[in-house]
C-alpha cells in the first residue's frame, strides 16, 4: 500500500524501534506479564536510545519531531503482545506529562520533563474516582490552599502507573462550589506523604499496574499547580483528544499484530487434511477483518494528520477512538476463534490479546461517551474550542450582576439570527427572556412563559457565555437544565458564539 | 425472576425441582462461592468439594437408584448446570455427570457400572473424557493415540490435551485407535505410564481444570473396554447432543446470572446526576439481553424435553449449542460494558463471566463445526426429499408411458 504519511525517516525510526523491541522486550514480555510489573531498566534503555520524548522540546531532552514519529511509537509498542507494556509508556508520554509540557511553569518542566524523556520517570493521569468516571466533572478530590501548599484529600481509582509510577497529574477541585470552573491540575509525587495505593487485579493489561489511590492530607507545593487554577477541565478536554487519538492508533496496531499472528497460525494448523487457511469461511472472515482494519487505520492516520497540523479535531478523534477500539474487540474475538482450544490457553499470546483489548471501549472515555460527543456535534451543532496555552485571563471572581449579563446577551442576541421561538433563562430569583419570534431577538428581564426554559446559576451561565463551560458538559452534569422545546435550546450555541 | 417478562418454565415447575434448586443454591453459596479465589489460585476445585456435591446428591442426578443415583430425569441435571452457572460457579460437573456417567450407563458392562457409577454419584470417583489430541481437535477422526491388542490387555501410547477435569479426575474415558477403529477405554489414573500435566493457565473458568494426559506403554485390562471395539466414534457421535445441550444450558445460566447482576449495577451506579439505568442506551441494551434470554429459555427447555425423550437430533443440539453460546458471548460483552471500568476488574463476576464465556464457542465442537453439522443435515434432508420426488416422478412417468 502506498504510504502518504510516513517518510524515509519515519521508516528508519520504525526499524530501529522494532529491532529494539524484538531484542529487549519480546523475549521478556511473558515474564513481565506474570510478574505484573515491567522493570524500569527497559524504559531507561529506551530513553538512552532516543525512543522517548519524541515530540517534546529539545530543551528538556526531547527531539521535537512531528506527530507521525509518535504514531510509529504507539504502533510498534502495541505490537509486542502486551497492552500493559504499551499503556505504561503511552500514558507517561501522551496522556499525563503532556499537560506539564503544554501548560506547566518552567520550573515544573525542568523538574519533570527530562526524567520523562530519559525514561527515569513514569507518570500517571489521575482523573477517575470511585464515583466519577464518565462524569469526570463530578470529581470530589479537593485541594485547599494553605499557605505555600495545597492540601489534597480524596481518592482516585483505575489509575494506570499509580502503583509503581513516580508522579500523578491529578485532577482536583480547588473550588468545589464552582463546578468545572473549579477544577485544577496538580502534580503530586507518588511517594509524597499521605499518598497510598492499592493494586487492582484485572481481566487484562497484566503487565500494567492499575491503582486505587488515596490522598490523606497530602501537602503539595503551590508550585505544582499546572497552568491556572480553575482551568483544569479545559486543559483536560484538549488533552483527551490526544489520549483518544493515541488509543485509536494502539487499537488498529494491535489488530494488525493479531492479524499477522493469526494468519501465521492458520497456515500451520491442519484439520481434515489441510491447513485451516484453506476453509472458505475462515478465509472470508480474515479478508473482511483485513478490510476493516485497513480502513480504520487510514481514518486514524488522517486524524493524526489533523493533530499534527494543530487542528482541534474533537469529532474526528472521538470517532477514531470509537471505531478502533470497537474494531479491536471484534478482531481479537474472531482471531481467537481461529486458534480453537489453543486460543483459550495463556500459553498462546492470542489469549492475552483477547483479554487486553476489552478495556479499549471503556478507558479514556467509553464508547457510549464517544457516541454522546459525536451525537452532540452532528445533531445539536455543539462545537468545542481548544484551551490555548498560558495566555488566558483568569475568570472573574467578583460580584456578578444581572445588568452586565443582560448587556452582553443583548448585544449577542441582537447580532445573532432570530431563534424563531421564545426562550427563558432562569437563575433562581432572576430571569432573562428572549423573544426571537419576529425578525430580531429581543432580550428582557420579564418573567414570562417561554417555549424553552433553561435553568442554571449565574456563575455557570457566565462561564457559558465566555466559552469556559462546555455546553454539553454543563447539560450532562446537571449544571444547566433544559425544559420544554429542546430545538430552541440547541440554538443557544449561536447566542454564545 | 422477572415475572412480568419471563414465561413460565413448566419444565422446572414441580415441587421437587424447586426444592432441589433451592438446596443447590444454598449449598453453592456456602460451599463454593466463598472459596472461588482460592480455587482459582490452585487452578482446580478440590476433590473434597466434589464429595460434598455428591453427598448432597447434585452429581449424576439421573443415574438410576440401583447404581446409587437419584433416579431423576435429565431436566434435573440441566437445572443443576443452569443454576450453578447462574451463580458463576463453573467446574467440570457437566463432563462428569453428563458425558462420562451416561456413557458408562449406556455402554458399560454390569461390572463397569457397579464399579464406577455409585462412586461417581458420591463424588468419590471423578471422570473425564479424553478425545482431543494436540493435532486432532475438530477433526476427531485423525486422533493418533493407539491401543495395541496384547491378548489380555491393551498397550496404550499417545497423549490427550485440553482435558477438562484431567487433573482432578480419577479415570478417563479415552478415545483410542485399536485395530478395528476408534474405541473407548476406561483408564484409571493409577495405571503405570499414565501421567498428567499441570493444569493450563486459561483466560477464564480458572478452577475448572484443563490439562494434558500422557500415555506411555500403559497396560489397560481388556475388561476396561467400553462397549464394543471399533464403535467408539459412533458412541461419541450418539452422545454429543447431550454434551452440547449441556453447554447451551450452561451458557443460558451464565447469561441469566450476568443479566441479573447488571440490572442491579446499573440502577445503583450513577453518572451525570442519574443512574446508568436512566440512559436510553442502557435500557435498550438490557431489553435486548432480556429478550434473548427469554427466547433461549423457551427454546432450550424444549430441547431438554426432546433430550429426555431421546429425540434431540444432532443437528438440533448443534443449533442449540451454536446459538446459545453466541448469545452468551454477546450478552456478557454488552453487560461488561455497562459496568465501565469495574467490568475490567477481576473481582467483579462480570469480568469472570466474560472471560469464561469465550470458550463455550470452542469446546464441545467449535461454532464452525456446529455449522458444518447443521448444513450437512440440511442438505442431506433436502437431497433425500429431492430423490424421493424424482423417484416418484419417474414412477408416475413409467406408469403414464404404460
Ligand atoms: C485498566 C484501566 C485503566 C485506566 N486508567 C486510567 C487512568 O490512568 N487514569 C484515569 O483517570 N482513569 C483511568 N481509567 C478509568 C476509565 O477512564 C473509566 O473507567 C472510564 O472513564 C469509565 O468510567 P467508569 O468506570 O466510572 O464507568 P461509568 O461512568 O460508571 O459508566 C458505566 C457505564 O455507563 C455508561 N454511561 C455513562 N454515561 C453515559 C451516558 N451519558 N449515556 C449512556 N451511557 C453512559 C458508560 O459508557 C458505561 O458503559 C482506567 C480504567 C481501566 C479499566
Ligand atoms: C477449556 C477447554 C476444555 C476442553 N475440554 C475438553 C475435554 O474435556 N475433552 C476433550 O476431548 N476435549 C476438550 N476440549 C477440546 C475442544 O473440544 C477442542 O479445542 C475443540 O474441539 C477444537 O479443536 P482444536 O482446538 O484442535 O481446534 P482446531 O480443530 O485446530 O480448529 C481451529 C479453527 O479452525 C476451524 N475449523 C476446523 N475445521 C474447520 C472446517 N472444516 N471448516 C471451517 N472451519 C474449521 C475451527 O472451528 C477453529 O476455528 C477442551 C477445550 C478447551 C479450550
Amino acid at each position: 500500500m502506498i504510504d502518504y504519511y510516513f517518510t524515509e525517516e519515519h521508516n528508519m525510526f520504525r526499524e530501529s524501534l522494532k529491532t529494539f523491541l524484538q531484542k529487549e522486550v519480546v523475549p521478556n514480555i511473558d515474564q513481565w506479564e506474570e510478574d505484573r510489573r515491567i522493570p524500569r531498566s527497559v524504559w531507561k534503555k529506551m530513553g538512552e536510545q532516543g525512543f522517548l520524548g519524541l515530540s517534546y522540546p529539545e530543551k528538556y531532552g526531547g527531539l521535537e519531531l512531528d506527530f507521525f514519529f509518535d504514531v510509529v511509537f504507539c504502533e510498534e509498542t502495541s505490537k509486542v503482545f502486551s497492552g500493559g507494556f504499551a499503556i505504561t509508556q503511552t500514558v507517561t508520554q501522551y496522556m499525563s506529562s503532556t499537560y506539564i509540557a503544554k501548560y506547566g511553569t518552567e520550573a515544573l518542566k525542568q523538574k519533570y520533563l527530562p526524567g520523562v524523556i530519559s525514561g527515569d520517570l513514569i507518570a500517571s493521569i489521575g482523573i477517575t474516582e470511585p464515583t466519577a468516571g464518565s462524569d469526570a466533572a463530578n470529581i470530589k478530590t479537593t485541594a485547599t490552599l494553605e499557605g505555600d501548599y495545597y492540601v489534597v484529600n480524596g481518592s482516585k481509582t483505575f489509575i494506570t502507573n499509580g502503583v509503581y509510577g513516580d508522579f500523578i497529574v491529578t485532577v482536583v477541585k480547588t473550588d468545589p462550589k464552582a463546578g468545572p470552573a473549579g477544577v485544577s491540575l496538580l502534580v503530586i509525587d507518588r511517594n509524597a506523604e499521605g499518598v497510598s495505593a492499592s493494586k487492582l487485579k484485572k481481566l487484562g493489561w497484566h503487565a500494567s499496574d492499575t491503582a486505587e489511590l488515596a490522598f490523606d492530607h497530602v501537602k503539595v507545593p503551590k508550585e505544582n499547580l499546572i497552568g491556572q487554577e480553575g482551568r483544569g477541565f479545559y486543559y483536560l478536554m484538549g488533552g483527551l483528544q490526544l489520549e483518544r487519538l493515541v488509543g485509536a492508533v494502539m487499537g488498529y496496531a494491535g489488530c494488525e499484530s493479531a492479524m499477522e499472528y493469526t494468519l501465521q497460525y492458520m497456515s500451520e494448523r491442519e484439520a481434515f487434511g489441510r491447513s485451516i487457511n484453506k476453509f472458505q469461511v475462515l478465509r472470508h472472515r480474515m479478508a473482511q477483518l483485513a478490510t476493516e482494519i485497513e480502513s480504520c487505520k487510514q481514518f486514524v492516520l488522517y486524524c493524526s494528520r489533523l493533530h499534527n497540523d494543530n487542528k482541534y479535531a474533537v469529532k474526528e478523534c472521538s470517532m477514531a477512538k470509537l471505531l478502533a477500539s470497537e474494531l479491536s474487540d471484534k478482531v481479537m474475538y474472531q482471531c481467537l476463534q481461529m486458534f480453537g482450544g489453543y486460543g483459550f490457553m495463556e500459553e498462546y499470546k492470542m489469549a492475552r490479546m483477547y483479554r487486553d483489548t476489552r478495556v479499549g471501549t471503556i478507558g479514556g472515555g467509553s464508547s457510549e461517551i464517544m457516541r454522546e460527543i459525536i451525537a452532540k456535534m452532528i445533531i445539536d451543532d455543539v462545537s468545542y474550542q481548544s484551551a490555548s496555552s498560558n495566555s488566558e485571563t483568569p475568570s472573574t471572581n467578583g460580584e456578578i450582576n444581572l445588568d452586565k449579563i443582560l448587556d452582553q446577551i443583548k448585544q449577542r442576541a441582537e447580532a445573532a439570527s432570530p431563534i424563531g421561538n421564545t426562550l427563558k433563562f432562569d437563575f433562581g430569583k432572576e430571569q432573562l427572556y428572549i423573544d426571537g419570534t419576529a425578525d430580531k431577538n429581543v432580550v428582557s428581564t420579564e418573567n414570562k412563559e417561554a417555549a424553552c426554559l433553561v435553568e442554571s446559576s449565574f456563575e455557570d451561565f457566565l462561564a457559558l457565555t465566555k466559552g469556559e463551560l462546555n455546553p454539553m458538559g454543563a447539560v450532562m452534569s446537571g449544571k444547566v437544565k433544559i425544559k420544554g422545546d429542546m430545538s430552541v435550546a440547541m440554538k443557544l450555541q449561536s447566542l454564545f458564539n | 425472576m422477572y415475572h412480568n417478562i419471563a414465561i413460565h418454565r413448566a419444565l422446572y415447575a414441580s415441587d421437587e425441582h424447586q426444592m432441589v434448586r433451592q438446596a443447590l443454591i444454598d449449598f453453592l453459596k456456602k460451599e463454593a462461592i466463598p472459596h472461588q479465589e482460592k480455587w482459582e489460585k490452585e487452578k482446580c476445585a478440590p476433590k473434597a468439594f466434589w464429595r460434598k456435591m455428591g453427598e448432597q446428591g447434585f452429581l449424576c442426578m439421573d443415574i438410576p437408584q440401583e447404581y446409587g443415583g437419584g433416579g431423576f430425569d435429565f431436566s434435573f441435571n440441566a437445572m443443576v448446570l443452569e443454576e450453578s452457572r447462574r451463580l458463576g460457579i463453573d467446574f467440570g460437573q457437566a463432563v462428569h455427570s453428563d458425558i462420562v456417567a451416561p456413557y458408562i450407563l449406556r455402554y458399560g458392562t454390569e461390572a463397569q457400572k457397579q464399579h464406577y457409577l455409585p462412586k461417581m454419584v458420591t463424588g468419590e470417583l471423578i471422570g473425564c473424557i479424553g478425545m482431543t489430541e494436540p493435532s486432532a481437535g475438530s477433526d476427531l477422526k485423525s486422533l493418533k493415540t493407539t491401543a495395541l491388542d496384547m491378548g489380555d490387555y491393551y498397550l496404550v501410547n499417545g497423549s490427550k490435551t485440553f482435558i477438562t477435569n484431567g487433573y482432578v479426575a480419577d479415570f478417563v474415558c479415552c478415545a483410542v485407535r485399536t485395530d478395528v477403529g476408534i474405541s473407548l477405554l476406561l483408564m484409571d489414573k493409577e495405571l503405570e505410564g499414565f501421567t498428567t500435566g499441570q493444569p493450563f493457565d486459561k483466560i477464564g473458568i480458572k478452577y475448572q481444570d484443563t490439562c494434558e494426559l500422557f500415555f506411555e506403554d500403559v497396560k489397560v485390562p481388556k475388561d476396561n473396554l467400553l462397549g464394543e471395539e471399533g464403535m467408539g466414534f459412533k458412541y461419541m457421535m450418539a452422545d454429543l447432543p447431550r454434551e452440547r445441550i449441556g453447554i447451551a444450558v450452561e451458557s443460558l445460566g451464565s447469561a441469566i446470572g450476568v443479566l441479573e447482576k447488571t440490572l442491579q449495577y446499573v440502577t445503583e451506579r450513577k453518572a451525570f446526576g442519574r443512574s446508568i439505568a436512566d440512559f436510553q442506551n442502557t435500557q435498550f441494551k438490557l431489553a435486548d439481553c432480556a429478550a434473548e434470554v427469554q427466547v433461549y429459555q423457551a427454546f432450550l427447555d424444549r430441547c431438554i424435553e426432546l433430550q429426555m425423550q431421546h429425540q434431540l437430533s444432532t443437528e438440533q443440539a448443534s443449533i442449540a449449542k451454536l446459538k446459545a453460546t453466541e448469545m452468551h458471548g454477546k450478552l456478557v460483552d454488552e453487560c461488561l460494558q455497562l459496568f465501565g471500568g469495574y467490568g475490567f476488574i477481576w473481582e467483579y463476576d462480570v469480568a469472570k463471566a466474560f472471560a469464561g464465556a469465550r470458550v463455550s464457542r470452542i469446546y464441545g465442537g467449535t461454532s464452525e463445526i456446529m455449522k458444518l453439522i447443521i448444513s450437512r443435515g440440511l442438505f442431506k434432508e433436502f437431497y433425500r426429499a429431492k430423490q424421493k420426488e424424482l423417484a416418484f416422478q419417474s414412477n408416475t412417468n413409467t406408469q403414464l408411458n404404460k
